[in-house]
């Protein structure tokens, strides 16, 4: 089935969300989610939403930029960082007026709390910067943005996977998706496409992210010759539940929280002697890794699953209940543990993929390192690298990302669509989403996509994690070459077409083998250490040999490399200690 | 590692006109979610069969099913809440009221409608007169339980008024209207009433607490409900919005 639309916005996470209430009112507008829209894991996220607004001590944008391109190792540009800190403002205050309902200070403002990173006057001290409401301040950001679609009436069309993109040389026709429940392909045929699509730690064995975040709108880009952005930066979350992944808010370390060893030693003072447990989050997770294989985990046998205690039962239960509720729920259902009385055993967990699709700071496609754009081609979020995340993103700068450069894009498709005429839809443009489906679908024996998932999962934990040498992960891009042919005969069990899920693994895994791919050539590529980077035969940053962004092109069974420069216009790049 | 044996109901409209109960034996450790039991299977049994998921840690809201009976969410219930020890069987089926689409997924459309009936958006027109709308800690508390919501169907599966009455709004949908009428900046009192006070609204609710049981997201829906009934008898008794 064919469908004309002015906008179509793939993804219904934060970004999404904020860029279809922007452009819905403008222009004729349907969103595509491959879940119900209140299932995105922009709900996952906990701790909160970073902006200067000084509600319970003095702060200013310009710290908070400051930080983010500190925090990212100065591979961040520092315009984008800077405009981000600066309508970071304004957009908290938004959603407080649509509804959000943050936690408040005894006079009724919106309070605020430290995070990791977040600092007062460039370095000096942790700062009181993050907007939270309770520890499920995504949660809320995404019921909020939902709940305004309703009130706005946008069109959602629910459990559509996309599957392709339609170009017309660097020009943007639409997009091709299959409907789950029906199992038809349709053809949205839009002058402006936005990829809100979210992350896609699903390549990695343990990870806190959703089974849906397998990185679909970066991977069709990829298919499409689109280059990808700094994909070898992939942030570890210092404090996953050990082996489950799930996530541990940084506030519970940003409300007093303390990592200790074997010793009860609180490590981080020796590796971040001024922010200690506040450090970013890359240098906390090679922190934690160091101590493991010291023989300073809990267990002590130096073993790569081994752990550490964040401690939380001195913060008491009242704050912890009021604060931080859904961390102690966590703690009781998967473990068994009350956070007051016992802490928490927890190991680096696949947390957010820095790189993405590069776009400017309006969310505009850019297609090479000349600032050619793919016009009328959008994209946000996690999925996207604009940089303002550079190698290594800070705790709540994600929820700001959204809703900043969401409400930017929107804006901007808004604009675009006024002036931009639809552009003919080929007669073959779902060839590809059709041979793709049918392929899996063709009742032909063939290998399990199960198998293919966990051999790739299990390479990118142990070689492409938070520790990374040259040997491993030239063997791992070797075996990810297998992987991807043996892909190549996967067939589905399922041959319905009635909510075929198994075919959606299978395309779900199509797109983390390419992605994961893309990701092992470019972080074997880098030869220094930066932000989540992280090697241990190159343990230096290399700003005369590395300070550029890395644009992967993925060509069949290869990918082409090449490099982009970075906007250090504010603040020169200096060694980074906290 | 112990063998569980997972007794799902399958129906694929498809191919079946009734739905069958089929039998699947897992390898799983006591500490495992149901969800990881589920996909195993998917993975490395049956890839056809069907269900939701996606967060795996209890607020996306997608996998709710009824687990032995209970409206629970497959994520956040491990396998030691329902199997003390190896060769105990789990039954899993989907959740009811909702109608069946395939194995354990259930089309919410209804569930969704009702929630959108009760205009679940902060209604206030007014600008406010400073950059943020004031609310004292105690007034975000007051409202806050409600949050909480995950729309997960759980609660509608669970209500015992449900089956009697299928027209019933529903507990989520009240819980959901209960978030904004509980919130000091709302002014959308009037507005939700239709819907509200209408004889199909909150006065069905015979206090089961059956969708309080259920709630994964510990709600405390029987009693949110309860304060919303009270709301509208205070309005309609001195006709001024609570």
């Amino acid at each position: 089935m064919q469908h004309t639309f002015d906008a179509i916005i793939v993804g219904s996470g934060g970004s999404g969300l904020y860029a279809a209430l922007e452009v819905s009112g403008q222009a004729k507008t349907a969103v595509l989610s491959k879940v119900y829209p209140v299932r995105s894991h922009t709900g996952a996220a906990q701790g909160g939403i970073s902006a200067a607004l000084g509600n319970v001590e003095e702060d200013d944008p310009q710290w908070h930029a400051f930080d983010t391109v500190k925090g990212g190792d100065y591979l961040v540009d520092q315009q984008a960082a800077l405009l981000m800190a600066e309508e970071a403002v304004q957009a908290v205050y938004d959603l407080e007026n649509r509804g959000l309902p943050f936690n408040r200070t005894p006079d009724g403002r919106i309070d605020q709390r430290r995070f990791g990173g977040h600092t007062r006057n460039f370095g000096e001290a942790p700062v009181r910067r993050a907007c939270y409401a309770a520890d499920r301040t995504g949660h809320m950001i995404l019921q909020t943005l939902y709940q305004q679609c309703i009130k706005n009436g946008v069109h959602f069309y629910d459990e559509y996977q996309a599957l392709d993109l339609v170009l017309e040389g660097k020009r943007c026709a639409g997009v091709v998706a299959l409907e789950l429940s029906t199992g038809e392909i349709h053809t949205f045929q839009a002058k402006t496409v936005l990829f809100a699509t979210g992350g896609f730690g699903r390549m990695f064995k343990i990870t806190s992210n959703a089974y849906a975040n397998t990185g679909d709108g970066p991977a069709i880009c990829a298919r499409r010759g689109i280059p990808l952005q700094d994909m070898e930066f992939f942030q570890f979350h210092p404090t996953g539940i050990k082996g489950l992944g799930i996530l541990i808010s940084e506030a519970v370390r940003g409300e007093g929280g303390i990592l200790r060893n074997s010793h009860e030693e609180q490590f981080m003072a020796r590796y971040a002697p001024t922010l200690m447990d506040l450090a970013p989050r890359d240098m906390v997770s090679r922190a934690i890794m160091t101590e493991i294989s010291a023989g300073l985990g809990i267990r002590g046998d130096r073993k790569i699953d081994d752990y550490v205690h964040l401690d939380a039962t001195h913060l008491g239960k009242e704050t912890l209940q009021s604060k931080l509720p859904d961390i102690t729920d966590f703690c009781r259902t998967y473990l068994g543990v009350d956070p007051a009385e016992s802490p928490i055993p927890v190991l680096p967990t696949a947390h957010y993929g820095m790189g993405g699709i590069p776009t400017d700071n309006r969310g505009q496609v850019i297609c090479d390192n000349k600032g050619t754009l793919i016009e009328g081609l959008y994209a946000v979020g996690e999925c996207a690298c604009v940089s303002v995340h550079g190698a290594n993103r800070l705790g709540t700068n994600s929820l700001l990302d959204l809703v900043v450069f969401g409400r930017r894009a929107g804006r901007h498709m808004a604009d675009f669509v006024n002036h931009a005429d639809q552009v003919p839809v080929p007669a073959d443009a779902a060839d590809f989403a059709r041979q793709w489906i049918s392929r899996l679908t063709d009742k032909k024996k063939g290998p399990h996509g199960g198998l293919i998932l966990e051999k790739m999962q299990t390479a990118m934990m142990e070689n492409i994690g938070v520790y990374r040498n040259e040997a491993d992960m030239a063997k791992t891009v070797k075996q990810l070459e297998t992987l991807r042919e043996q892909y190549g005969l996967v067939r589905a069990q399922d041959r319905g077409t009635s909510f075929n899920t198994d075919l959606l693994e299978l395309i779900e895994l199509g797109n983390l083998a390419d992605l994961a791919f893309i990701t092992a050539v470019s972080a074997l590529n880098r030869q220094e250490s930066r932000g989540a980077h992280s090697r241990e035969d190159y343990p230096e940053r290399d700003d005369p040999n590395w300070l550029k962004h890395t644009l992967a092109t993925l060509e069949g069974n290869r990918v082409k490399l090449d490099y982009k420069e970075v906007d250090v216009s504010i603040w020169t790049p200096k060694p980074r200690k906290y | 590692m112990m063998n569980i044996t997972l007794r799902i109901r399958r129906f694929n409209p498809e191919t079946h006109d009734e739905p069958r109960y089929q039998d699947f034996v897992v390898a799983v450790e006591p500490n495992e979610r149901i969800l990881d039991a589920l996909m195993r299977i998917k993975r490395f049994q049956d890839g056809t069969l069907g269900f939701r998921k996606s967060c795996a840690h209890g607020v996306c809201g997608s996998d709710a099913m009824r687990i032995d009976g209970k409206d629970r969410l497959a994520c956040k219930t491990l396998v030691r809440d329902v199997a003390a020890k190896g060769g105990e069987t789990i039954l899993i089926e989907p959740l009811r009221h909702l109608p069946v689409q395939r194995d354990l997924i259930v089309d919410q459309t209804t569930f969704f409608k009702r929630y959108r009936s009760v205009k679940p958006f902060l209604i206030n027109e007014e600008t406010p007169k400073e950059r943020e709308r004031l609310q004292s800690p105690k007034e975000r508390m007051a409202f806050d339980d409600a949050t909480n919501c995950i729309l997960c169907s759980a609660c509608f599966s669970a209500c015992p008024v449900l089956e009697e009455n299928p027209a019933f709004l529903g507990p989520s949908a009240i819980v959901q209207a209960f978030r904004f009428l509980g919130d000091s900046r709302d002014q959308g009192f009037e507005e939700r009433l239709p819907v509200l006070d209408a004889p199909d609204g909150v006065w069905p609710c015979q206090n089961h607490f059956e969708c309080t049981r259920a709630c994964p997201r510990s709600i405390k829906i029987t009693k949110r409900i309860n304060e919303t009934k009270r709301m509208i008898q205070t309005y309609k008794e001195g006709s001024r919005c609570p």
